[in-house]
């Protein structure tokens, strides 16, 4: 056990499981970087370095670089996934689903289903998400929601490097199709990361911390905040339980019902899109399932339906904040 | 050539012939559901290919899919059950015409979207190259699919990866009404070319040419000389769909083909096909392949549709 930031577990989950599997392998733009040129070989291990060293430890065969053509890659990891490999494709950014989503949204999540249970398509398609950069428009997007709505899609968001490690070499062991979703702010974030390989599963939500009076759930980076937020309001005697749901598919539908059976009281924080988001997908189970045992309405923190801004004092807006969920948390908590 | 081949390829032509020709019939009858394209007229490319294939070389094919399917040894009856949406069908009902797939035969699927199959066959050929045998994997795919993005990017990943890769378009003419010559830009060879594959021209409507031309380009593709590109002419007899009344085609297009090219009727007149096979054994397949296909069509009319137990697995493996 030591300290790992999300980067070196989200490393290390992939170098055990292409030790363990020869089926593993890494395709994507710029995972190793300076493939054909003259410069260094495996000069950038992806964007964010996630995946240094691994071109020097296994080699160009199982670290491909790819030209700049989602559509092509993302293709070519879906169908050597259905002839039997175990494709690690990194889309680099969420947002950039939205170049090849054809072969996410009508090829990956639907060949099992219109081949009868033929096919199995064991493919983890990693990507960043999330704001906090400035990074704009189109590389803050935190698109789970999308994914989440396509029948064949399991869909994993970590909220740190624990999480991400264990939840990453289980995602490449499933046999589904799981889109792999890294908080770009984390990568840098420490936790205490077992060496030895273990795997979390999917679709099991994790109690980050346990109070009889608030249930609040979210997912990746905000859970964070609402752990953060939860220390605040402790000090004026709210007791919170953060539920980590891990994934948003499948999702853990008893451990929210449960946790609003003992609490009565919903807030759900997440940073996608709050229309046909994940957000109101959570609240309609509430109400769906849980309707009875609620003492106020549910409150949702999500950012605005807009586009995410650039200008630094407008994303700060954007993003849900600490002071948000505290006020959430109160409303909910103070509600008759 | 083997008398068994022979014997073989028209076999097989024939089979894809009275399989299209019989669905023509029954849907117009009203007894077949969903969307329906039929490759009646195409049958010497897809013979002519995938007899040099083996159950462990991939195809990955198109919305016309019935003939690959068929030539990449897809069970007849398996089939036809999935057109006709039931239980014993291929893919469970669940697929359908634009579905077909058998991956234990290397058929890793039809395919709804117009280039959607490509990318995928770039994935097959990726997995044979990662392992290190000499499979290969084979894009079927049409005119209307070199203008898809998905085309022209997995041409550029084949290349610079140097995948054991075929691209095999067939040109019939038109993408659904728009005719080929019409639709896409510049010349087909200069832009597979551009990309680096080497290209080859090939008329489909005779499946010596395209039996001999491919088993070079496949030979040279099994030893790592990396991906090749084929523009077969073909021509599709019936519509983009059934029930299309196909008026953006010349009138008695289809029939002067028909009488001027077709396939099986080239096979028969081939001058290396009179000095190996008589017109009486070629006469006996006719006859078996009716008689095969009218099975075909009795169990798939007698089959069980699937029920509600059915509409929701094969989502996942495991949820």
């Amino acid at each position: 056990m030591s300290e790992k930031s999300l980067r070196e577990a989200i490393n290390e989950a992939l170098r055990l499981e292409m030790q363990r599997d020869a089926k593993v392998f890494l395709i994507g733009e710029d995972i190793a970087g300076g493939t054909g040129g003259e410069g260094e070989e495996d000069a950038w291990g992806g964007v964010m370095g996630v995946t240094k060293g691994l071109f020097g430890e296994f080699g160009g065969h199982r670290v491909i670089d790819t030209p700049i053509s989602e559509t092509a890659y993302i293709g070519a990891a879906v169908g050597a996934a259905v002839t039997g490999m175990r494709p690690v494709a990194e889309l680099m950014f969420c947002d950039f689903a939205g170049v090849c989503f054809d072969q996410i949204m009508n090829q990956a999540a639907k060949l099992r289903y219109m081949l009868g249970g033929q096919a199995k398509v064991p493919l983890v398609i990693r990507m960043q998400c999330g704001g906090g950069f400035n990074a704009a428009a189109q590389h803050s997007q935190t698109l789970h929601a999308l994914f989440t709505h396509i029948p064949g899609l399991k869909v994993v968001m970590p909220s740190n490097a624990y999480e991400a490690k264990g939840l990453l070499i289980e995602s490449i062991r499933d046999d589904d199709p799981v889109m792999f979703m890294e908080h770009k702010y984390m990568y840098d974030d420490k936790w205490e990361v077992p060496d030895e390989s273990y795997t979390i599963p999917l679709g099991e939500a994790n109690y980050s911390r346990d109070g009889e009076d608030v249930t609040v759930c979210a997912l990746g980076r905000m859970v964070n905040l609402c752990n953060q937020a939860a220390d605040e309001l402790k000090g004026e005697g709210i007791d919170c339980t953060v539920i980590d749901l891990r994934c948003t598919s499948p999702l853990d539908e008893i451990s929210i019902c449960e946790s609003i059976e003992e609490t009565g009281r919903l807030v759900v924080v997440d940073e996608g899109y709050p229309r046909c988001g994940f957000a109101t997908d959570v609240a309609a189970l509430a109400a769906e399932k849980a309707l009875r045992s609620l003492k106020a309405p549910v409150k949702l923190v999500t950012p605005p339906h807009t586009t995410i801004p650039f200008a630094p004092t407008l994303e700060e807006l954007y993003i849900p904040s600490i002071d948000r969920i505290m006020t959430a948390i109160q409303e909910v908590y103070h509600s008759k | 050539m083997k008398r068994e081949l022979l014997l073989e390829a028209y076999r097989q032509m024939r089979l894809i012939r009275e399989f299209e020709d019989r669905i023509h019939i029954n849907n117009a009858k009203g007894e077949v559901p969903g969307f329906i394209h039929l490759s009646a007229g195409q049958e010497a490319s897809a013979v002519g290919i995938c007899m040099h294939l083996t159950d462990d070389d991939y195809i990955s094919s198109t919305h016309r899919g019935h003939g690959h399917s068929l030539a990449k040894g897809c069970d007849v009856i398996a089939m036809m059950d999935e057109i006709y949406a039931k239980k014993t069908g291929l893919c469970g009902g669940k697929g359908g015409s634009m579905h077909m797939a058998d991956i234990s035969k290397g058929m890793i699927g039809a395919n709804g979207i117009v280039g959607g199959g490509v990318p995928l066959a770039a994935g097959a050929a990726l997995k044979c190259k990662v392992l290190g045998n000499d499979r290969v994997s084979v894009a079927f795919f049409g005119d209307g699919a070199l203008n898809e993005g998905a085309t022209m990017e997995t041409m550029n990943l084949a290349k610079v990866l140097n995948l054991p890769m075929i691209f095999a378009m067939e040109d019939n003419g038109y993408g659904e009404a728009t005719p080929s010559t019409w639709a896409i830009g510049g010349n087909v060879l200069e832009r597979a070319g551009g990309f680096g594959l080497s290209t080859h021209r090939i008329n489909g409507h005779d499946f010596y040419e395209v039996y001999e031309a491919f088993g070079k380009i496949v030979e040279e593709v099994r030893s790592g000389r990396g991906p090749a590109f084929m523009h077969i002419s073909v021509y599709r007899y019936y519509g983009h769909f059934e029930g299309d009344s196909s008026t953006y085609r010349p009138e008695g297009e289809a029939d002067r083909i028909r009488n001027e090219r077709d396939c099986l009727m080239l096979f028969r007149n081939h001058p290396v096909t009179g000095q190996i096979l008589s017109a009486g054994e070629l006469d006996q397949i006719d006859a078996e392949i009716i008689d095969l296909l009218d099975k075909a069509i009795e169990h798939a009319e007698g089959a069980p549709a699937p029920t509600e137990a059915d509409l929701t697995t094969d989502v996942y493996v495991t949820y």
